[in-house]
């Protein structure tokens, strides 16, 4: 299973789905990153975490932790 | 009829902008009961009639985070006539999302879609006909920053409030939608018909809140269970991501109906800007840059200046108007002190009484040409090879130092001193003078003969607490200015981006970096400068831990300390810090593995606006909110407790009279009573002497004061203040002293911006007892293990020093697990 923590710098992956429950996937969810949506991963935080990515037309910042529970294509 | 309209929209979306040019000035801002989640309410210009509510910025109505947590509360509990959906138009389809939400509530929705300007500069388009059609509600086109489009979107609220209905156009699969019209007709079927649908959703979600707030049976349950199941076993995927994912699903399909964007591909302005700003390399060094511009200005330099002029100027002496006039008067002053001192050197040496009656300004046959002639008659008397010993005190820190004088430099002395006409010169002859408020009032209190204590009560009870309090505000003005700065322009979520790595080891946000750099300045502002961080725990953690830092005023305090016990050691002042640095990594560290923390989940999944310039006027809105809130919720505590401990310090019984006190007979005070009977609490601590205790009880009203009051406490008899308390404390006792009074309770003042900022009493308690209780611990240990070294420890002390550590490690080290969900305790809003 490759996660979006895997994804590198500047490539675009497409969501299958989110892993985990509760509040952090809920919020991971409410902000756009469902299934089959596009996700580029922009640039990582200067001390390696947090990594920032672009979804649905925004940036958006998630910890390398959290990342994780999102599979990837 | 009286109307209500909230207004609801994501973070970051113009909803602030909208809410000032919807209401003017005519604004109350407060806070959501039991919560620091700010609520802001106001009356819509020209419509008195029409109340509007600002909630919280928020992406969805599920029940995670505290914001989404009040604002649904809100809708469903209160009702508003009309919801003002306020989005992005750059940012359309994340924005939608909550809309989503909106319309299933049956309250009547209007859309306003905001940053049309740069929507049609981009050369996008639009089609709100179309958007609003696929909604079920009216879309209204805005630009909240150029104020266009704004009456027709308030007048089209009323209109929705008063005659329409929303009626969610979209649909969820079959599957879904089965387990929805079942779940109304089970649970839902005595609610009015329109609210009928959201607590479905809800309920489909199993939301523990929504299911709870209705009281479900336990049968209805598990009936209810089972669609959800069906539903979830069909599309393979739980009930809260299918709602989610449909949700999405269908608004892609609005936009691609009424969203056309002219692909231009290149990077945006705030692109380019973020690939330098958030650069892997640069991002530190610009925000070590950043950072220092904050501190440079409004701590070191404006921000001196600022609260100098507050407090020395209008609450002190006065003030010379724009500084006309202050550098020359700092210059003759200086030279008329340094005079003084050589005249009182040799007059002391060589026992002129005659000579210092003669020039004591304070009596009634004061004469300047007597006092002049017996100058130089003393003068002449003396030999320029005579010498005379002096020692000079420095103000601050009433740190000694010895000099010498000759007797040429007497006569140097006695010329300068005459040509000032043996008076000290009066700062209202140098440039334009304005008198501080206390010698204003005093004169006035003097010419309608006040009573000494009324007098003493007015000036160093009332007007130093009303000082207190607002002497900080011009200092705290000009950070809120650079505060407000940051946060509109998009810059705070960045340093949240960069430091999060380092901060959320112990608790504390990214963001948490600013209130602690502002706290070595002044704890006040620092303190209240938590307020841009979004997440409650974050926010109370830094509240609690910002005041370990050493602040300004404690200063001079480390620095009598280091002199008077350590002779002056070097290390003394940088072992403050750092030990303020250990206090606040390991406090974050065992705070938030305690019951009181470890509830609430904190997901960093943050947005990270687009840069833009902020208006003139929300950032001075923003800046003077802040400052307003801290007079008025935090003004009463301090002002009160600066009365009492003035009036503890300066009454008391003397030869069994009770009467108001002057400067030297602070032991007869009060103060000195209670702090005679509780000595033996800070035994332990190696100071259960009760100056030190009275010195505590001081630096609450103010750090510095802790100086002033050992001085005047450890003064006269034998030997100068150093030298006392040198007998008094060992180097271990001193430094336990030292610690205590860096950690525990901050002053007045910033215990009132605690209060303020934890909007919770029982939060405020909580953080002023931690603060106290762990000094106390840290104190404790540091004297009892230096004990060893002195020889004089003793075995129960050192028995109960190591089992503090090793329970402190514990705290430390032990294992515990990220909360994911809000616990019951947080949400308990009605």
């Amino acid at each position: 299973m490759k996660t979006l923590k895997e994804v590198k710098i500047g490539e675009t992956c497409k969501v299958v789905r989110l892993h985990g429950e509760g509040a952090v996937k809920r919020r991971i969810m409410d902000m756009g990153i469902t299934k089959g949506v596009d996700v580029f991963v922009r640039k990582v935080a200067p001390l390696g975490d947090p990594v920032e990515v672009t979804v649905r037309g925004y940036e958006l910042s998630l910890r390398k932790a959290d990342a994780e529970m999102i599979e990837v294509e | 009829m009286k109307i209500k309209i909230a207004l609801a929209g994501n973070p970051n979306c113009g909803k602030t902008t909208l809410f000032n040019a919807l209401t003017g000035s005519n604004q109350f801002v407060g806070n959501w009961p039991g919560v620091t989640v700010e609520k802001k309410e106001g009356k819509l210009k020209k419509h008195d009639d029409v109340v509007i509510t600002d909630l919280p910025g928020i992406y969805s109505l599920s029940p995670y985070t505290l914001e989404e947590v009040v604002a649904r509360n809100y809708l469903i509990q209160e009702r508003p006539e009309a919801i003002l959906n306020i989005i992005d138009g750059t940012n359309l389809e994340r924005n939608l999302y909550l809309t989503t939400q909106l319309v299933e509530l049956g309250i009547p929705v209007v859309v306003a879609v905001n940053m049309m300007d740069v929507v049609n500069k981009n050369g996008d388009k639009i089609d709100t006909n179309a958007l609003g059609k696929a909604l079920g509600c009216k879309v209204v086109e805005i630009s909240a920053l150029k104020g266009t489009g704004i009456e027709e979107a308030a007048e089209a609220a009323i209109h929705a409030a008063q005659n329409t209905k929303t009626i969610p156009q979209h649909s969820f699969s079959g599957v879904v939608e089965h387990a929805i019209a079942h779940i109304e007709e089970v649970a839902v079927h005595t609610l009015p018909e329109e609210q009928q649908r959201f607590f479905a959703i809800k309920i489909f979600e199993r939301d523990e809140k929504i299911i709870e707030q209705l009281g479900l049976t336990q049968d209805n349950r598990k009936h209810i269970e089972t669609d959800i199941e069906a539903a979830e076993k069909e599309l393979d995927d739980d009930a809260e991501s299918i709602i989610t994912n449909e949700r999405y699903v269908y608004i892609a399909s609005i936009i691609k109906q009424c969203y056309k964007k002219k692909n231009n591909g290149g990077l945006t302005v705030s692109d380019k800007i973020d690939k330098v700003v958030t650069n892997r390399i640069l991002a530190l060094p610009i925000f070590a840059v950043v950072m220092f511009i904050v501190y440079y200005i409004s701590v070191t330099t404006v921000g001196t200046v600022a609260t100098d002029w507050a407090n020395d100027g209008v609450f002190g002496d006065g003030w010379h108007l724009f500084g006309i006039g202050a550098g020359e008067y700092e210059d003759v002053s200086g030279e008329f002190g340094d005079a003084a001192n050589v005249i009182d050197a040799f007059v002391t040496a060589e026992g002129a009484d005659d000579v210092a009656d003669a020039i004591d300004t304070e009596s009634d046959t004061f004469d300047a040409s007597a006092a002049a002639s017996a100058l130089d008659t003393f003068a002449a008397s003396v030999s320029d090879d005579a010498t005379a010993d002096y020692t000079l005190v420095d103000e601050e820190t009433l740190a000694e130092e010895d000099v010498t004088y000759t007797g040429a430099e007497l006569k140097e002395a006695v010329a300068t001193y005459t040509s000032y006409g043996c008076e000290e010169p009066d700062p209202a002859d140098y440039g334009v003078w304005v008198p501080g408020l206390p010698g204003i009032i005093e004169s006035g209190l003097d010419a309608v003969n006040c009573a000494d204590w009324l007098k003493g009560l007015i000036l160093d009870g009332i007007v130093a607490g009303v000082g207190a309090v607002l002497g900080f505000v011009p200092q705290m003005l000009v950070l809120f200015i650079f505060l407000a700065f940051l946060e509109s322009c998009g810059y705070m979520a960045r340093i949240a981006f960069v430091m999060d790595r380092i901060f959320r080891k112990f608790g504390l946000s990214g963001k948490s970096f600013i209130p602690i750099l502002i706290g070595t300045g002044c704890g006040v502002p620092g303190i209240m400068a938590s307020r841009t961080i979004e997440n409650e725990r974050d926010r109370r953690m830094t509240i609690m831990t910002t005041t370990f830092i050493p602040c300004g005023a404690k200063l001079p305090f480390i620095a009598m300390i280091a002199g008077a016990i350590f002779g002056g050691a070097p290390w003394v002042a940088p072992s403050a810090y750092f030990l303020g640095i250990v206090a606040i990594i390991c406090s974050g560290i065992i705070l938030k593995k305690t019951k009181m923390f470890a509830g609430d989940p904190a997901p960093f999944v943050m947005e990270l606006p687009a840069y833009h310039w902020p208006t003139v006027s929300n950032v001075l809105r923003s800046m003077w909110e802040r400052g307003w809130s801290f007079i008025k919720k935090a003004g009463t505590i301090i002002l009160l407790s600066t009365i009492i401990v003035w009036f503890t310090t300066y009454f008391g019984v003397v030869d069994g009279a009770f009467r108001m006190l002057t400067e030297d007979e602070i032991s007869n005070s009060i103060l000195a009573t209670i702090g005679n009977a509780i000595a033996w609490i800070f035994a332990p601590l190696g100071w259960g002497n009760w100056q030190a205790a009275v010195a505590s009880i001081t630096g609450l009203v103010a750090k510095e004061n802790i100086v002033g009051t050992l001085g005047i406490l450890y003064g006269g008899g034998d030997g100068t203040v150093y030298s006392n308390m040198a007998s008094h404390f060992t180097v271990v006792s001193g430094y336990a002293f030292l610690a205590f009074n860096l950690l525990c309770a901050p002053c007045f003042a910033a215990i009132g911006a605690i209060k303020r900022e934890m909007n919770n009493a029982k939060w405020t308690w909580f953080a002023i007892g931690y603060q106290c209780g762990f000094a106390y611990l840290v104190a404790f240990v540091i004297n009892q293990l230096g004990s060893i070294a002195l020889g004089t420890a003793n075995v129960f002390g050192i028995i109960v020093s190591i089992v503090l550590i090793v329970l402190f490690i514990f705290l430390l080290v032990r294992p515990y697990k990220e909360s994911t969900t809000l616990s019951n305790r947080a949400v308990k809003v009605k």
